[in-house]
């Protein structure tokens, strides 16, 4: 069985667009893909001209740290970890001093509305503040891609719509390519293109008009 | 980036405090023995060198019989006085040729009574032993020659026997002799081999042989050569003279054997040698299982942790940055042991030498040396499990739970 066939699919740098489609369509597959997370068994993925199949684990790792910031499905925070360590882990493996990366994270944490939580660990923050964080985490770098696997999955109306503002603001202040997975109609509107996946296929790609 | 890894070991053996205590016991033991092992060692031989040094190293054995495997000095035939006499007379450069039987035997004094090594000599054996008296008189040559009763005893019998009061004049009943004491001598602390020399009695050597032995028999006579001259030449000389004195013709083997002290602490010295390898091999196996201990529980921690490892690989850990990360935690342990080991490896030491009276040497090379050989383990027996975090697929890792 294929979890991808036939993907034929091309973002442009500053884009914001979402991806829909049912449970199991392969929505996580394609984004593992675009984060250079993994490989498809056949077929290319070229990010900024240069083909991903063709690179070792090492250099995947490197792409990843310095071009991508990845909110994964389920937030994969370090668990016993403050929120502050968390947001730091991607500066600390680019060797940052302490002092530099703790700023650079507070400000990160500042900028998801996570100021003066620092210390909390996941299990003392509630699930919209664990996703900022995952959120924090993927922006702290300065990435030109955050890719996000539904990020509002699990949260309320009114904490989805703070994150997608601040996800909007990213693309548009900043002019961060955006790449996000959901199911919901209303958090899809907030891009600019649409592409729905079913049975491993794209069914459509749409403009999305209405896109503020 | 490193001491963010130290800080991030140092977390991960706090989270299991009791787990990386029982893991890092085999090191702990293996360390431990190696270190109590050689610091006892050293204490024992500085020990002997430091009894070698007062005694002079310019003392010889003579003994009836060939030692060493396969030869039995109970048939030999014994030394006599007149040998003693013969190389009196005719040694040059000697200071001391002292006769000297020993047996061990029961001495009686009032209502204490005590079993001691009894010494039959002369006047010569506390020159070549350099021992001073502490109290009252060497023996008169007329008590030598005649085999009187006369006794000088040493510190521990002094005590013993006599607790505060003067044991000069009295008389210890040794067998059937009564036997009048007329000298103590100084302490000498216990011999290099852990008896007590001062619980000893010294009579004259024909008092000895009448009296105690019922023979004619010289045990072995003690040889203190002069200050500066030539041990070897002494030696030869010795052996020349008993040659002809017991009639042993060209190509056949001396019966007796002629030996220097340092011969002598050799000989002592070979049985705890064997102790010594039984021990290092304990070290070696506990060593070989500390580290076989630390791969396991890092192995148990890799799985543990496949999901934090997968986070990290997803964020941009590098492999070897991940490597390096459980490497630093599987040698920190070991070190942990390692440190625990020495401290364990010293306590028992202090114990041991304060016990065999040899005094406490602490070799500084031994403990960094233990400490690097705990490093090395960690790092030989935490690859394996540090390379497999390492090449963990991230995507696999993140799933699983
Ligand atoms: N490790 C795997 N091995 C084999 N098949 C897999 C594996 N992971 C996912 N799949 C399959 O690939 C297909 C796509 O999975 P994917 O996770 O991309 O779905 P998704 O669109 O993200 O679904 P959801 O909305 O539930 O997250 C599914 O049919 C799934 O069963
Ligand atoms: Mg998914």
């Amino acid at each position: 069985m294929r979890a991808l066939a036939n993907v034929d699919l091309r973002i442009d740098a500053g884009e914001f667009v979402a991806i829909m489609g049912p449970s199991g369509s392969g929505k996580s597959t394609v984004m593992n893909i675009i984060g250079a997370l993994d490989t498809p068994t056949s077929g290319t993925f070229l990010f900024e001209g240069v083909d991903m199949t063709a690179l070792s684990r090492n250099q995947l790792a490197l792409v990843r740290r310095s071009f991508l910031g990845f909110v994964f499905q389920g937030f994969n925070l370090l668990a016993r970890t403050p929120a502050i360590e968390n947001v730091e882990l991607p500066l600390v493996y680019r060797g940052m001093v302490a002092a530099e990366r703790r700023a650079i994270a507070s400000k990160a944490l500042a900028r998801v509305g996570l100021a003066g939580r620092e210390q909390h660990t996941s299990s003392e923050l509630s699930g919209g503040q664990q996703q900022r964080v995952a959120i924090a985490r993927a922006i702290v770098t300065d990435p030109a891609v955050l890719l996000a696997d539904e990020p509002t999955g699990n949260l309320d109306t009114a904490t989805s719509r703070e994150i997608m503002d601040l996800v909007t603001s990213l693309n548009v202040d900043q002019g961060i390519t955006v790449v996000m997975v959901t199911h919901e109609n209303d958090i899809a509107a907030y891009a600019r293109r649409i592409v729905r996946f079913v049975d491993g296929r794209i069914e459509s790609d749409v403009a999305n008009t209405r896109a503020a | 980036m490193f001491f963010e890894q130290l800080r991030l070991a140092l977390q991960a053996i706090m989270r299991n405090r009791l787990r990386s205590l029982l893991t890092v016991l085999g090191i702990v033991i293996g360390v431990g023995a190696v270190i109590a092992m050689v610091t006892i060692g050293n204490g024992t031989t500085a020990r002997v060198t430091a009894d070698l040094a007062r005694l002079g190293s310019n003392v010889l054995f003579v003994s009836p019989g060939q030692f060493g495997p396969g030869r039995a000095s109970a048939d030999a035939k014994p030394f006599t006085l007149r040998d003693v006499d013969a190389m009196r007379s005719q040694l040059a450069s000697v200071k001391a040729v002292a006769p000297l039987s020993q047996k061990s035997q029961t001495i009686v004094y009032g209502a204490q009574s005590r079993t001691v090594s009894i010494s039959g000599t002369d006047n010569a054996y506390f020159v070549a032993q350099a021992w001073a008296l502490q109290q009252g008189r060497f023996y008169y040559d007329s008590e030598v020659r005649g085999g009187l009763p006369v006794c000088i005893i040493g510190q521990t019998v002094r005590k013993e026997l006599f607790g505060s009061s003067d044991p000069i004049s009295r008389r210890i009943r040794i067998g059937s002799i009564a036997c009048e004491t007329i000298g103590v001598l100084e302490a000498k602390g216990q011999s290099s081999f852990g008896s007590d020399q001062d619980d000893t009695v010294v009579m004259p050597i024909r008092t000895f042989q009448r009296r105690i032995a019922g023979n004619v028999d010289v045990g072995r006579i003690q040889v203190s050569a002069n200050d500066g001259a030539d041990t070897g030449l002494v030696q030869a000389d010795i052996e020349r003279l008993l040659r002809e004195r017991r009639r042993i013709s060209i190509g056949e083997e001396d019966d007796f054997s002629v030996r220097d002290m340092k011969q002598v602490a050799q000989a002592q010295t070979g049985t705890t040698s064997m102790l010594t390898g039984l021990l290092g091999a304990v070290a070696a196996v506990s060593l070989l299982v500390g580290g076989i201990g630390i791969m396991n529980i890092m192995l148990v921690s890799v799985t543990e942790r496949t999901r934090e490892i997968g986070i990290r690989l997803a964020i941009g850990a590098l492999e070897h940055q991940v490597l390096t990360q459980f490497l630093v935690e599987a040698v920190v342990l070991s070190l942990f042991g390692g440190a625990l080991g020495i401290a364990v490896g010293l306590a028992l030491a202090a114990a041991a030498t304060s016990a065999l009276e040899v005094p406490l040497l602490i070799d500084l090379k031994i403990v960094i040396l233990a400490f690097a050989f705990s490093a090395i383990v960690g790092i030989v027996f935490g690859y394996f499990p540090a390379r497999r975090a390492a090449r963990l697929n991230p995507i696999e890792a993140l799933r699983h739970e």
